[in-house]
């Protein structure tokens, strides 16, 4: 374990290289310059060019890069084009909103959607368990922003009882105010990551008990309850965590909708300015945090299946059967 | 419907590009001045669409900046009222010499910034600099580019010698910020001498204003200001009818203002604007170079059925690219008035009885694509076919402001007195008439406001004749606010918000 532990943890690093080089070179790629964003639309080429200089956008690209590297190598971000702010601090503050929503979120997702999917598996006779996953079809096809909308015209608008966005510009220093302006976002992201996953959890657990496995602990004596617990759950608990694991990592950019319903200062948010306004530090520093956080929930997920099943440890990375 | 998804990208970057050319705003009164009291410590809370860039408006700070700093924490030697007139702040007079060369600013007394320093010749001196210098991205550096020299004989008098005569330079100074000249940080930081000083910035959610207990004229008359940013017009909409801001700076969503127009709890007004939708010609590039075709696309196009279908009951038509506030405003919506036949006349006079086709480049967020479509119906009544080519305010910015690689386009021009532009023969749509260069630069050159006033009246009539572009129509200043305040700018014109004199009820 501690050999695939080191091999996993270079290939995370190397992966974290790779990206690092790719986003930087894809966001050169994109039209346009970052010193028309800067300047007054009667800005003369003088004006441009001085702004070229400023933020350094004139210099060669391999130099650009390397400078970013030397940067982040010490723990520096880089500072905004556009406000001048360093962006580290802009990115804690903006995981500050993002990482909190989209961990509840998914906390909140899970326990609804395994038993539900469970539920909705062994019970698929029965008419709750039909009416389970009817329901969960009709959630896929729910559009997050709409369900935003409905949340906020019952709860906030009509009803008065949440806030119908924004986030307390203190931020967790007032966090009764600012688990306030959470719960509808929260609500709306797990609602709809569930609808989802009920999917994967209760087809996961059909191929468990449809298994031989299942049936051979039944027949040795087991109960329903034991064989599911020792052997069912294990099993179909691999293929969730790699579903969970991709849940989890494209909630936390994905939740540029919600942030934009909710007007919270997430990092999606920062992201879609970033880009508008082609301030590379910014969308450099939000894409490389994220890339590290992607990589690292997909590091979590691959150790997790190996903790449960003894029979991938051979493998580097993937947790399909 | 308007969708305002678009918002997201839109307004982004439409904050740092709507043609902020010059900037202009109000003061003044919102609302009546209703009875009962008001609570002098109030915070006053503020939703808007345009978060500043950065705090510097010689740095790019965009609308936003102007908006929640200008009057605010900034002032300048001047300020512009909410009618558009010049009226003195931080300079207590002005002599202008025989020559209207020199101008001789005499400073008031007793002014103090934020920091505690005494306001001196020497700031407004170091802040006149930094809208010129080569660095600058004001959008005023070319109008103050006539500035020779700056002398400062004593700590309140300022000396300011012109290259050659400028009779908006006053009217300029209105957009100079007075600085602290020896303020280190202006882009993430402030230091003036306004009612009010800059509490905190929390990027992406608010930027809150607190009373500044040294001001040297009245106190605001609220303690404090927050402004709060929005990307989405719905959900500064939410915040209004929730209570999280008492008054939003510029309604930009029409459909929503019924739920606040039959509402006690809000008062809903419509104040002046000077934001032109216009389509654009390159009158450089064929067919756009023949007077007919423009003359025959403006009138082929119905403005009245484009206005209402976006915005209802109100905003104006204008005839030309004068908005009623400013000085040489002329009503012109007669000329090259709807008339189908009369196109169709004008483009088989042009050699185009079989109409033509066009490529219209089309800004991708509101109302733009709208008005793009129901272009395209309208030209395709009398034969026209336009391709309509959408793409983002970038690449507005390069393709078509820049490189002039165009056949015509949409966009909003925000500021007052922009008419001017025409006179500029190297601006985007590559208008180019002799004699209106003339008469712009003789206005500007002008010894009285009527002469100047008088030649850009015949600039308007002009450009309108030749349909130098279509104005589509000017946009309305819809602001909407709790009925617990009053006080607040009704026109804010571009992007100017005062927020001293607005009382909000306990």
């Amino acid at each position: 374990m501690a050999r695939y532990l080191l091999r996993r943890l270079a290939f995370l690093l190397v992966s974290l290289g790779l990206a690092s080089v790719v986003l930087f070179a894809l966001l050169r790629m994109l039209p346009g310059d970052p010193a028309n964003a800067l300047t007054a639309v009667g800005a003369s080429p003088e004006q441009i060019a001085a702004a070229r200089q400023a933020i350094g956008s004139d210099r060669p690209l391999p130099e650009q890069f390397t400078h970013w590297l030397g940067q982040l190598a010490n723990g520096d971000l880089g500072t905004s084009f556009v406000s001048s702010l360093p962006v580290g601090p802009e990115v804690t503050s903006r995981l500050n909103v993002t990482v909190p929503l989209t961990l509840a979120a998914f906390v909140l997702a899970v326990l609804i959607a395994v038993p539900a999917g469970f539920v909705a598996a062994h019970k698929r006779h029965t008419w709750y368990g039909a009416l389970l996953n009817g329901v969960s079809q009709l959630g896929i096809a729910v559009p997050v922003f709409w369900l935003g909308m409905i949340l906020i015209a019952v709860f906030a608008l009509n009803a008065g009882w949440l806030p119908a966005g924004g986030f307390p510009p203190d931020g967790w220093s007032e966090p009764a105010e600012a688990i306030r302006a959470l719960v509808l976002p929260v609500a709306t992201i797990a609602l709809v990551m569930s609808a989802s996953l009920i999917r994967y959890v209760r087809s996961a657990t059909l191929d468990v008990l449809g298994s031989d496995y299942l049936r051979t602990a039944r027949a040795l004596g087991a109960s329903f309850g034991r064989a599911m617990w020792r052997h069912g759950l294990r099993n179909a608990s691999v293929p969730v965590i790699s579903i969970l694991g991709i849940e989890l990592a494209s909630t936390l950019l994905g939740a540029v909708v919600v942030e934009s319903v909710y007007a919270l200062p997430g990092l999606g948010s920062l992201l879609a300015t970033g880009i508008a306004q082609h301030d590379y530090p910014v969308v450099q520093g939000v894409l490389f945090v994220s890339t590290l956080a992607v990589l690292l929930i997909g590091f979590v997920a691959d150790l997790a299946q190996r903790i449960i099943d003894p029979r991938l440890r051979g493998r580097l990375s993937g947790g399909a059967r | 419907m308007r969708l305002n998804k678009t918002f997201l990208y839109g307004t982004a970057t439409a904050a740092t590009l709507a043609l902020t050319l010059t900037a202009c705003g109000g003061s003044g009164s919102g609302g009546s001045a209703s009875g009962g009291t008001w609570d002098k410590n109030a915070t006053v809370n503020i939703g808007s669409l345009y978060e500043p860039q950065n705090l510097d408006n010689t740095a790019g700070g965009g609308q936003g900046v102007t908006e929640a700093l200008n009057g605010n924490v900034y002032e300048g030697l001047f300020k512009l009222t909410d009618d558009g007139k010049v009226e003195k702040l931080l300079a207590e007079d002005y002599k202008v010499g025989d020559d209207g060369l020199t101008y001789t600013f005499t400073l008031r007394d007793g002014v103090k910034f934020h920091s505690g320093k005494q306001l001196t010749s020497q700031d407004v001196k170091y802040s006149l600099e930094r809208v010129i210098a080569d660095d600058s991205q004001s959008a005023r550096k070319s109008n103050l580019e006539v500035i020779k020299d700056i002398a400062t004989p004593d700590a309140r008098t300022v000396e300011v010698t012109l290259s050659k005569k400028s009779i908006s330079f006053v009217y300029n100074l209105t957009y100079v910020w007075i600085v602290n000249s020896q303020a280190k940080d202006l882009k993430t930081a402030e230091d003036g001498t306004g009612p009010y000083t800059l509490d905190k910035w929390t990027r992406g959610s608010a930027l809150s204003l607190d009373r500044f207990p040294g001001y040297w004229g009245d106190a605001a008359s609220n303690k404090r200001v927050v402004f709060h940013y929005y990307k989405d017009a719905t959900a500064l909409n939410n915040a209004l009818l929730t209570n999280a801001v008492d008054v939003v700076t510029s309604e930009q969503s029409p459909d929503a203002l019924d739920q606040f127009k039959n509402n006690p709890a809000y008062k809903v007004t419509d104040g002046n604007s000077t934001t032109k939708l216009l389509l654009a010609f390159n009158n450089r590039a064929k067919p756009f170079t023949d007077v007919k075709v423009r003359q025959a696309v403006s009138a082929a196009i119905d403005d009245k059925k484009l206005l209402q279908s976006v915005w209802g009951e109100y905003g104006k038509l204008i005839g030309s690219m004068v908005p009623p506030s400013d000085p040489w405003y002329e009503d012109l919506t007669k000329v090259n008035a709807h008339d189908p036949d009369r196109a169709r006349k004008l483009l088989a006079e042009a050699g185009y009885d079989k109409g033509f086709s066009f490529t219209l480049d089309t800004p991708n967020y509101d109302p733009h694509p709208t008005a793009a479509t129901f272009i395209k119906s309208e030209l395709a009544k009398v034969g026209v076919d336009v391709k309509i080519n959408t793409i983002t305010s970038d690449e507005w910015y390069t393709k078509v402001y820049k490189n002039r690689d165009f056949t015509a386009t949409l966009q909003e021009h925000v500021n007052d007195r922009d008419l001017v532009w025409y006179g500029n023969p190297d601006f985007y749509w590559g208008y180019d008439d002799k004699q209106v260069t003339r008469w712009v630069q003789q206005a500007e050159e002008a010894s009285t406001t009527d002469e100047q006033t008088e030649l850009l009246k015949k600039v308007n009539r002009k450009t309108a004749e030749d349909a130098a572009s279509d104005w589509l129509y000017l946009y309305p200043q819809i602001v909407v606010a709790s009925s617990k305040l009053s006080g607040y700018p009704v026109n804010g014109l571009n992007s100017q918000f005062y927020a001293y004199d607005i009382e909000k009820k306990g």
